[in-house]
């Protein structure tokens, strides 16, 4: 008995510990495993908002008409290789690429290559709500109504095979951008053909169909989701043969798998400083495109006062407040406009930290003693801002050296953004994360006239000039031009001061040494097509 | 034996009665829609929840309820989870075979453990190594299996970086899932990196298992102590030891044998113990089992995927324990009268 355990014992261990071959190492040097916050909803981005989604889904399995070029955000050809715009603005044609090919997977075997009548279907879909596809999985693309895209779309036109032509009701600057998100993606016309045939529309979504550089192979639901390498991919070399998405909800886990080398890449790290300190992780951040900022009740008394506002802007210590409450996970913002969107004015300075100055301007504005104020702090931890009630404390100390008293108010978050909307405030703690990179998204959510009526724009604050500036940026596509319009409508913020930009937070991920290629951009879904790994794991 | 064989049957069957009344009645005593709770459909409308009710014998008396219920459970249907809307039946199916798998490996790494030390403590009865030995298998029962898991993980996977932490292979290799115990479905499929996954299935195995083995084995060890000062005390030793055989030829040759023979009923006790500290290890090292399978429904409020996992659970160890009990019988003519009184 012991004599036939342990031959078999030595059997075993050449199994465990030999030789392996060639190709046995290159199956986990080609598997990138990539530990995700949670499962995705869909493997259609055009039905969601959520960031979880969108990473899983968009850049791993499509492609968009256009893309952005990660440098400067500027537009680049992606599937079409070529668009022009009319010169009135309401005629955009987009010329494709010929050499497109969709997935070939085990339920799907493409017979042509992607032509007009894949762009077709894939926003008729959204448009048009006789498709027969617009109300399977619900009906609902969240990112589309709410950018008003199906009243700014009159129609899509196929002029040839290779050729489409959107037609617009009005010119509309920011519409490129929209359609080279990660939720413009291009889907099979083909595949949905052959759905319908089968009578299984509902697949559609769930077993997906891209262009895309890696294609789907399984899902096992809530906790592993399998890609396989798209081998006819038109863009690029894929280096990875499968990404796998490791569904770990648990920050701890996460970290855990990360130490112990069973994931390559994971999303929002926790115990940065633990990562740092080991040889082979290293931290990505990349600043994204929110910001936090002080707002004020332009309509009440004394914040109507600019000079009460400016006095206030210099009390207040911008980097000790990023450095404490964001623990240096964010950048200063100077302006509404993360550094790198092409619209950003760099020649804004930050406002200056001078308390002398401070109380110079509240004597001039009539108030030498100072006064007595409200401060609003968000009751819930977003991006871009952690932690509003310390950001609140840190003021109040600010601000007293001042003699200005703040009482800090809070309410639960929906009573909260309610009051806010009715402007019972004097001041408060808020912040954005823009759906595109398109500069109008920071501007005219937030300041404009009209969504101060509609209580959106929190500082009560309207100024025509201001207004006018953002609807000319909106009519031209000139990106100089544009770019122009937007650096006069930031120097009207940094002058009016209706609030104070504290911060861009970053995304943050973590990852193994052995992982080369960029990841992350600062605007939208991480992407694993560039990615190259170098050494196994488990 | 066949008077003990009916005794055991019939006993088997009341159980199963009992447990499945009373995996029933939870349907009842779970907050919500007793139908909804038994068939984890909550996203139905009303005429669906109608039908399912005529279906499911709800319009009736409870005994007719339990009866359908009952002959939906037989025909393998049970359920929805209510928290993905998957059926529950093929995921049990699944699972438990991987808690089965991690068990047995537990069992056997628990037994390579136990059983020898034991032995050498019991040959070096009232010695040094002897007190060592009893010392240390007494601080490995009292620690918390979910401690030492952590402890291992936080060892092992984070500071060595020797083993992995969490779940039961590789996510690069793909194993079609054929049988449940993996490393049968891993020799049994066409993958052509096989070996590699069974390399990956391995490594993955070791830190649970042996974490789960620890408090067995220290069982072991003592019962594998005390069988062999038994034996050590018997005349045929003794009267080995007047014919002049030296002292390893009587171990080998005697003693081990017939220690290890009063060893097997344990044997077979411990496993159902053992699968208790499986479904906690489980959740720990991310091992898909059924522990954590059913530890996370209870998390979620998912009433059907507890009700029956419950009932597949108990229902499973239950014939765990006949088996055993059967085994043991047919080996020993003893425990049949002696035990349960038949004679």
């Amino acid at each position: 008995m012991i004599k036939i355990i342990a031959r078999l014992t030595l059997l075993l261990i050449p199994l465990l510990f030999g030789c392996d071959k060639s190709s046995d190492i290159a199956l986990s040097n080609k598997s990138l495993v990539y530990c995700s916050e949670g499962s995705p909803e869909t493997f259609n981005p055009q039905l969601v908002t959520s960031g979880t989604t969108i990473d899983a889904t968009s850049k791993q399995l499509y492609n968009r008409l256009i893309a952005f070029n990660p440098k400067d955000n500027s537009l680049i050809p992606s599937l079409a290789e070529s668009w022009h715009v009319t010169q009135d603005g309401k005629k955009v044609t987009f010329y494709l690429r010929h050499d497109v090919h969709f997935h070939h997977t085990k339920y799907f075997t493409p017979t042509r290559n992607l032509n007009a009548n894949d762009v077709l279907f894939s926003f008729n879909r959204i448009l048009d709500k006789t498709n027969p596809y617009h109300y399977v999985s619900g009906g609902k693309y969240p990112f589309f109504q709410n950018g008003n895209f199906s009243k700014l779309v009159n129609h899509i036109e196929k002029i040839n095979d290779y050729t489409v032509r959107f037609i617009l009701n009005y010119p509309d600057s920011s519409f490129l951008t929209n359609l080279a998100t990660d939720f413009a993606v291009i889907l099979s016309a083909e595949y949905a053909d052959q759905l319908a045939a089968e009578n299984q529309k509902q697949l559609i979504d769930i077993y997906p169909i891209g262009t895309g550089p890696f294609k789907f192979e399984s899902y096992r639901t809530g906790s592993v989701i399998r890609y396989y390498r798209n081998n006819d991919y038109w863009h690029n070399d894929v280096y990875l043969d499968q990404l796998i998405f490791d569904i770990t909800p648990r920050n701890s886990s996460r970290l855990t798998k990360l130490l112990a080398n069973e994931c390559d890449v994971i999303a929002y790290p926790i115990a940065k400083n633990k990562i740092r300190s080991r040889a082979d992780l290293k931290i990505d951040a990349i600043t994204s495109y929110n910001v936090g900022y002080f707002g004020f009740n332009t309509q009440k008394p004394p914040f109507n006062n600019l000079l009460v506002r400016k006095a206030v802007a210099h009390a207040i210590n911008i980097a000790s407040l990023v450095k404490n409450v964001y623990s240096d996970q964010a950048v200063i913002a100077n302006t509404l406009l993360p550094e790198h969107s092409w619209a950003n004015d760099k020649s804004i300075p930050a406002i200056d930290y001078s308390p002398e100055k401070a109380k110079a301007m509240l004597a001039l504005a009539g108030y030498p003693n100072g006064f007595t104020m409200d401060l609003w702090a968000m009751p819930v931890q977003r991006a871009y801002n952690p932690n509003a009630l310390k950001m609140a404390k840190l003021i109040q100390a600010d601000l007293a050296a001042i003699n200005i008293k703040v009482n800090i108010v809070s309410y639960e978050w929906n009573t909260f953004l309610r009051k806010l909307a009715l402007g019972e405030h004097q001041t408060f703690l808020l912040g954005w994360s823009a759906d595109t990179p398109d500069p109008d998204n920071f501007f005219t959510p937030m300041l404009s006239c009209s969504s101060e009526k509609t209580g959106n724009n929190r500082t009560f604050w309207c100024d025509p000039q201001f207004d006018n500036l953002l609807k000319q940026a909106l009519q031209t596509s000139n990106i100089a031009l544009r770019a122009d319009y937007y650096h006069q409508a930031l120097h009207i913020i940094a002058e009016q001061v209706p609030l104070i930009p504290i911060a861009h937070a970053k995304r943050f991920q973590a990852r193994n040494k052995h992982i080369y290629g960029q990841l992350l951009y600062p605007f939208g879904g991480i992407d694993f097509s560039h990615a190259i790994k170098t050494v196994g794991n488990f | 034996m066949l008077i003990f064989t009916l005794r055991r049957l019939t006993l088997f069957f009341f159980t199963l009665v009992i447990l499945s009344v009373f995996a029933f009645s939870l349907c009842y005593l779970f907050p919500g829609e007793p139908i909804v709770n038994l068939t984890g459909r909550i996203n139905d409308n009303a005429a669906q929840l109608a039908a399912l009710k005529l279906q499911y014998h709800f319009n009736e008396n409870v005994f007719f309820q339990y009866i359908s219920y009952l002959k939906h459970i037989f025909s393998g249907n049970f359920g929805l989870a209510m928290n993905n809307q998957l059926p529950i039946g093929p995921l049990i199916s699944k699972l438990l075979p991987a808690t089965i798998e991690l068990s047995l490996v537990a069992l056997l790494i628990a037994l390579f453990i136990g059983i020898p030390v034991g032995f050498i403590a019991a040959i070096f009865h009232r010695k040094p190594i002897d007190n060592t030995i009893l010392i240390l298998s007494m601080i490995g029962y009292s620690i918390p299996v979910f401690w030492l898991g952590l402890i291992a993980i936080l060892i092992f996977s984070i500071y060595l970086g020797w083993l992995p932490s969490s779940g039961g292979i590789g996510l690069i290799y793909e194993i079609k899932s054929v049988t449940g115990i993996q490393f049968i479905d891993i020799l049994m499929s066409d993958n052509p990196f096989k070996w590699q996954a069974f390399r990956s299935a391995t490594m993955h195995i070791i830190l649970p298992a042996t974490v789960i083995a620890i408090a067995p084995a220290t069982i072991f060890i003592r019962l594998a102590r005390t069988a062999m000062l038994e034996v050590l005390d018997t005349n045929y030793i003794k009267s080995a030891q007047a014919k002049g055989l030296t002292f390893f030829e009587i171990i080998y040759q005697h003693a081990i044998r017939n220690a290890l023979m009063k060893m097997i009923l344990h044997v077979g006790l411990q496993f159902v113990n053992l699968m208790t500290f499986a479904m906690i290890t489980e959740v720990i090292f991310s091992w898909p089992g059924i522990g954590r399978w059913l530890i996370n429904s209870i998390y979620q409020r998912d009433y059907t995927a507890i009700q029956s996992g419950l009932l597949v659970l108990s229902t499973f160890i239950f014939i765990v324990h006949i088996l055993t009990d059967f085994f043991y019988a047919a080996l020993n003519p003893i425990a049949r009268g002696k035990r349960f009184g038949s004679r």
